[in-house]
């Protein structure tokens, strides 16, 4: 449904996004997960035919966004960043417009607005001011806005910010309802939110594609295999020497404790070799050294983390480029 | 002048498109009609106008203002037409039209709104024409009221008050507020900021209007400069005021209308360029 390739934004002498492809299956919802100022709206504004790309071409509903973007914007739904919408008027006065800005008759509007309301919780706001509403009811209208003329595609700019945490999960629950009828793209740096809502998650940084994969894939891929905690009591320099030995062990971390926690106790990070489970020779070595083992624990990374790591090397490669 | 006769038409769309819609409504919509989305953006312009607290603000402005230079024309004794009511209004709206479109185009920057705008199926044309009828036709409705003047004065007036002055004196008008909404679209798309728009549009706007007339009317002039101070704005509104209809003063008003809205939809566009 989405197809983008190698598309590039450039301002002046700053890249903003830096060839980035990556495609979107019918009726699946993705995430667009990046830091601040990674480049994300910028990739979305040039989907919604708000920006051109600078190189690069992508395709919405098998429409050019360049060349057809007129049909790309029929088919499309989009929630800008924000939420930007006309203050001075009603609700009902806002989607009734967007509707006949559309093109769509009376009649099909007039239907399509209920269920709009309906479907994003906006029946008792109806007939307010939109500029007397809450951030949470505006970016309801927003969503009912991008809905209302039943686009095949949605492409939602952080469609969760600034909401309330009973808001979020219902905006959520919302999204992922969506999901199959409806092709979505969502940008959001909350990871939390990936896991709840995505079926895949495209991550960019500085502009460029670091990773894609479903929430699992990115967890689990190589570079983030799991961690083996081990809890024990012993004098730490030996206990580390002792465990980095243990073959298959491919790195030793002694973590600093708790402060609520057993100061005689010591707990390690083990990063395993490939995706060996060194936990059994890891227990006896513990244990034939006569140092007591209180906890013995497989990690497994964290989308958070991995998305540390993706981050913190594309700045380190940018700041290594730059000098 | 295209003004006014675009707004008479309804802005639904005959019910034809809803067999072709079928159920689906993402459907392709029918093709839309000529102008149909600026129809639609005009409307929205025009209600938010009724809404903001500046347009009934230069409303009342404007009204008085037309009040107190009525006054002059309307004393017994003095002949019965309206020159003085028409020359003032050029005045009035070179203050109060930049003032009533300083946010339509700069609000939608400032606002981000211009992004949901331009990425329903629009074109830059469509946004622009929309906003220039819709601020027109809040213009016309700023002229109803002074229609009372030409009634009272026609049922006042002995001999009777010659209708031809005052119909091209409307006409006239008319033709200067378009050039006036034009150029205030323009500065409005220039900017965020509503202050800058409206005194950029007052300062181009003094330009063409204001400083011939003062020039003209204040020093002796060399015949080059005599011609160039004709070409202003007033020159030329004058004119009909006086009963003239000089199809070369049409041109210039209609001319200069497309000249700024082209260079409005050329800004919209230049987002593109950056």
């Amino acid at each position: 449904m989405i197809s983008v390739s190698q598309l590039t934004k450039t301002y002046g002498h700053v890249t903003a996004v830096d060839r980035i492809s990556f495609d979107v299956a019918r009726g699946q919802i993705v995430g667009f997960l990046g830091p601040n100022g990674a480049g994300k709206s910028t990739t979305l504004k040039m989907l919604t035919c708000y920006l051109p790309p600078t190189s690069g071409t992508a395709t919405v509903n098998g429409f050019d966004i360049f060349h057809q973007s007129h049909e790309v914007r029929e088919h499309l739904g989009y929630l800008p960043e924000n939420t930007p919408l006309y203050t001075e008027m009603k609700v009902s006065e806002y989607l009734d417009f967007r509707g006949r800005l559309r093109g769509m008759d009376r009649g099909s509007r007039g239907k399509r607005i209920d269920y709009v309301v309906e479907r994003c919780w906006l029946g008792a706001v109806r007939n307010r001011v939109i500029g007397h509403l809450s951030k949470g009811y505006r970016q309801r209208v927003g969503l009912a806005d991008a809905l209302l003329h039943n686009p095949a595609v949605l492409i939602l700019d952080e469609p969760t910010v600034g909401l309330d945490p009973t808001q979020i999960r219902e905006t959520r629950k919302l999204i992922k309802d969506l999901g199959g009828d409806h092709t979505v793209l969502l940008s959001t740096h909350i990871l939390p939110e990936v896991e709840a809502v995505c079926d895949r998650a495209v991550v960019i940084a500085s502009g460029k594609l670091v990773a894609q994969g479903t929430p699992e894939e990115l967890r689990t891929s190589r570079r983030m295999s799991a961690r083996v905690l081990v809890e024990c009591r012993g004098p730490a320099r030996e206990v580390e020497s002792a465990l980095s030995r243990v073959s298959g062990v491919a790195k030793v971390d002694v973590l600093e404790p708790a402060a609520s926690a057993d100061r005689q106790y010591t707990t390690f990070a083990l990063r395993p070799r490939e995706a060996q489970d060194v936990r059994e020779e890891v227990a006896s070595t513990v244990i034939r050294n006569g140092w007591p083992l209180r906890e013995i624990r497989l990690e497994h990374a964290t989308l958070e983390e991995f998305f540390v790591q993706v981050t913190a090397r594309q700045a380190q490669g940018k700041a290594a480029g730059v000098e | 002048m295209s003004t006014s006769t675009p707004i008479s038409q309804t802005v639904e769309r005959p019910s034809a498109s809803v067999a072709a819609g079928g159920d689906r409504a993402s459907a392709p919509p029918a093709k839309p009609g000529f102008m149909a989305r600026s129809m639609v953006i005009a409307r929205r312009e025009l209600l938010s106008y009724f809404i903001s607290p500046i347009a009934y603000v230069a409303m009342l402005l404007f009204l008085l203002a037309c009040g107190f230079a009525f006054y002059q024309d309307f004393q017994p004794g003095q002949p019965a037409m309206m020159r003085h009511l028409f020359d003032w209004m050029l005045w009035f709206l070179c203050f109060i039209v930049p003032m009533l479109c300083m946010g339509s185009i700069s609000q939608e920057w400032a606002s981000g709104t211009i992004e949901a705008l331009m990425t329903a199926p629009v074109t830059d044309t469509d946004v622009v024409m929309g906003k220039y009828l819709g601020s027109m036709s809040f213009v016309l409705v700023l002229f109803a009221p002074t229609l009372i003047y030409v009634i009272l004065m026609a049922v006042m007036a002995n001999p009777r008050l010659d209708l031809g002055p005052v119909v091209s004196g409307y006409l006239g008008m008319i033709l200067a507020g378009s050039l006036f909404v034009a150029v205030s679209l323009f500065c409005s798309s220039l900017t965020r900021s509503q202050v800058v728009a409206a005194v950029s549009a007052f300062a181009i706007l003094a330009v063409i209007t204001i400083l011939p007339w003062l020039v003209g009317a204040w020093a002796t002039l060399g015949d080059f400069w005599r011609r160039a101070v004709n070409q202003g704005v007033y020159a030329r509104y004058a004119d009909f005021s006086k009963g003239v209809i000089d199809l070369a003063h049409v041109t210039f008003f209609v001319v200069g209308t497309a000249t700024f809205l082209f260079l409005t939809v050329k800004v919209l566009e230049s987002r593109r360029w950056k």
